[in-house]
């Protein structure tokens, strides 16, 4: 007879024992599914998954500039969920936020100076970032709209207008794509802080900073965290709700924005409909694997990276298709989640009921 | 001019994947779980047809009718059905989060799906350039043989696949079910309130596990019509899109009645295509914006459907929730 009950208080160290052995589990479950499916031997599997993410210098870099993205949007979701509200529009936000810097560059880019530009970018992309989530934000306090999939249906609407703008300014003529926008001036180019990969890092660790502190020692952090654990609650001390939900993801979407300005004016310097490529999502199983804690996103979107780029070289190499990584981040995160059980119950063995009784 | 006896049958041949989608939620939804991967499951539901189709093709075997529908439809039924298990396996025994693991669910069945589209041919040794069932699909597009003669009624009534019909009666069965049956007035009982059939009762984590594996099937079956029938056996990556969440949507749109969505699909698959049937002249970029339109209306539901909140249209009462029989 299997009985399931609840444990009391997790101590610290089982929780990260349960965990990493989740992890490790997953691990190797996926280098046997690798195994299985491209016929590599395990250490070629695991030194194409190293090789993918520090192999060189330069994929380091590019693995914390990943990180770095990934760890703002997450970081950007984690409020509104902290507070029990289901913003699955992160990958429209941080794309309203990019077209907005992107309209930026393409408008103003020959007729101000370019720190004018600059500033013009950041406010404007972290308006459109704010507005695209304060819609449906509006919805839910007003009406309890079902924000999951308002926030969704966002993420199209947000699709849809850049791909409408990369036809109309598209460059070169037929293309259909917008092209690197201000090639020769550089106008709306973010400044590099040493290299060009330092300035989204940057920006990523003061945000962790940050957004740990307003969630933790501040009034709004405080009430985030009433309205999500119980909304009567929070109604009872006198906190409004309609007001903290808004505000809450106004925060969220301004911090997509920030994101969506980082991979225009940083790194990409266009924008296309793929642009973010389904890190919104993802962004929102980092921040819940890390149970809202932003020092732990930290580690959580490094592993999704070093999945994702370790088996995109694996599937490079083998000639097979770069979904891969989905497949693997897929298993992983299901032994995240499976493991969650483990932490919170205890599973005890006892012996069938009737032969309980015969020994008694 | 608009030609309306081209546009309905494509608006039908659109809205049948998100007819399947929305009615294998609506039965998931009614046992309380809210399956956010029905994208991923229609998504492996394809490619498990396309990889049972392929094989069977590439075989060498001479191709019975049978054979070449029941292979794939059997693996597309497996296929889903494992990802239903797999979800009711985490949310309702593991009791995970059922919005995260509907995600990862997403994920993983996309990634599946693009993975095995694109790799196949590689995988299996086969020399073939692309995977396109000509064959299959054949048989899985084959219409009423008497729709042809009876014009402008044939074109638009008869001159769909079985698949597409099967989707109408399933439709039809599951309000049935859902209404008039017992174990289907259980299931809203699971639905509404598991502490309450608990006590009555009612078995409620077989409910969950069955209402669940039966709604991601026929949502499978949404992604294997798609691919036979509407894409013509070609698998391109990333085709199906995001129907698998216009499904779920739709879901609130027909306030989970199955028998509604006969009729909404229909409506969203015209919304889907009407682009193509708007004159644009040369300003191109304008059809992006037309390309809007289902998801806007659906925002425009979701918020109507929300302030007139009357009574008889809200959601399953413990939809999204786990339920734990020991903790009250």
């Amino acid at each position: 007879m299997i009985q399931i009950s609840k444990r009391g208080a997790v101590s610290r160290k089982r929780n990260i024992a349960i965990r990493l052995a989740a992890i490790v589990l997953a691990i190797i479950v996926c280098a046997i599914i690798t195994m299985a499916t491209t016929g590599t031997d395990p250490f070629a599997v695991f030194s194409a998954f190293i090789n993918g993410s520090f192999g060189s210098e330069r994929k380091l870099w590019i693995f914390l500039q990943d990180t770095a993205i990934l760890l703002i949007i997450s970081l950007a979701v984690t409020p509104a969920f902290k507070m029990h509200c289901w913003n699955l529009g992160a990958e429209g936000q941080v794309l309203a936020g990019a077209m907005a810097a992107a309209a930026c560059m393409v408008l103003l880019g020959d007729t101000v100076s370019n720190g004018a530009l600059i500033a013009c970018m950041v406010i404007a992309s972290v308006v459109t970032g704010a507005v695209w989530a304060g819609i449906p934000a509006l919805f839910k306090a007003k009406f309890n709209t079902n924000e999951t999939l308002f926030t969704l249906m966002m993420n199209y609407v947000a699709t849809q207008i850049v791909a409408y703008f990369c036809v109309k300014w598209e460059n070169p003529v037929g293309s259909c794509t917008i092209g690197v926008i201000n090639a020769q001036n550089e106008a709306g180019w973010l400044p590099q802080l040493g290299n060009k990969y330092l300035l989204v890092i940057m920006v990523a660790i003061i945000m962790t900073v940050l957004i740990y502190f307003y969630l933790n020692y501040t009034k709004h952090g405080y009430e985030i965290a009433v309205v999500g654990e119980s909304e009567r609650t929070a109604r009872y001390i006198g906190i409004k709700v309609p007001r903290v939900i808004i505000r809450t993801m106004l925060f969220s979407g301004a911090i997509c924005g920030v994101a969506g300005l980082l991979l225009v004016g940083g790194i990409h310097h266009t924008v296309s409909t793929s642009l973010v490529g389904g890190q919104g999502f993802t962004a929102v199983m980092v921040s819940w694997l890390a149970a809202f804690n932003p020092i732990v996103m930290i580690l959580t979107s490094a592993l999704l990276i070093f999945m994702g780029s370790g088996a995109n070289q694996l599937a490079s190499s083998c000639g097979l298709n770069q979904s891969f990584g989905d497949i693997l981040t897929g298993v992983l995160i299901f032994f995240i989640i499976g493991s969650e059980f483990f932490v919170q119950y205890k599973i005890s063995f006892r012996k069938k009921s009737k032969e309980a009784v015969k020994n008694v | 001019m608009f030609d309306i006896v081209s546009f309905i049958p494509r608006a039908v041949m659109q809205g049948i994947p998100l007819m399947f989608g929305c009615v294998g939620e609506t039965i998931t939804e009614k046992s309380g779980n809210l399956n956010l991967g029905t994208a991923g499951v229609m998504y492996v539901g394809g490619i498990c047809g396309v990889i049972g189709a392929f094989l069977y093709e590439n075989s060498g075997a001479e191709m019975s009718t049978f054979l070449t529908i029941a292979i794939p439809l059997l693996c597309c039924i497996l296929g889903s059905a494992l990802m239903g298990l797999l979800y009711c396996f985490l949310t309702v025994t593991l009791r995970a989060n059922q919005n995260v693991t509907g995600l990862a669910m997403t994920t993983f069945g996309i990634g599946v799906g693009n993975f095995f589209g694109g790799s196949l041919i590689k995988l299996v040794n086969i020399d073939v350039p692309s995977v396109v069932l000509t064959k299959t699909s054949n048989v899985f597009s084959k219409t009423l043989p008497f729709a042809d003669d009876l014009g402008w009624f044939g074109k638009i009534f008869l001159n769909y696949s079985f698949l597409a019909y099967a989707a109408i009666i399933i439709a039809v069965l599951a309000s049935y079910f859902l209404n008039k049956t017992r174990p289907g007035l259980q299931l809203r009982a699971v639905g509404e309130s598991p502490a309450t059939a608990d006590a009555a009762g009612i078995d409620v984590i077989k409910y969950k596990y069955i209402a669940t594996i039966v709604g991601s099937v026929i949502a499978g079956l949404g992604g294997l019509y798609y691919v036979m029938d509407y894409a013509c056996g070609v698998w391109s990556n990333n085709a199906f899109g995001d129907r698998g969440w216009l499904a779920i949507a739709l879901v609130i749109f027909t306030v989970w009645r199955p028998s509604l969505s006969i009729f909404a699909s229909i409506i969203f698959g015209g919304l889907y295509i009407l682009n193509v049937y708007i004159p644009t002249g040369t300003d191109l970029a304008i059809n992006e914006i037309y390309k809007m339109a289902p998801y806007v209306v659906t925002i425009i539901v979701l918020v109507i459907t929300s302030i007139r909140s009357r009574k008889e249209n809200q959601p399953p009462m413990s939809l999204g929730l786990p339920y734990f029989r020991e903790e009250r």
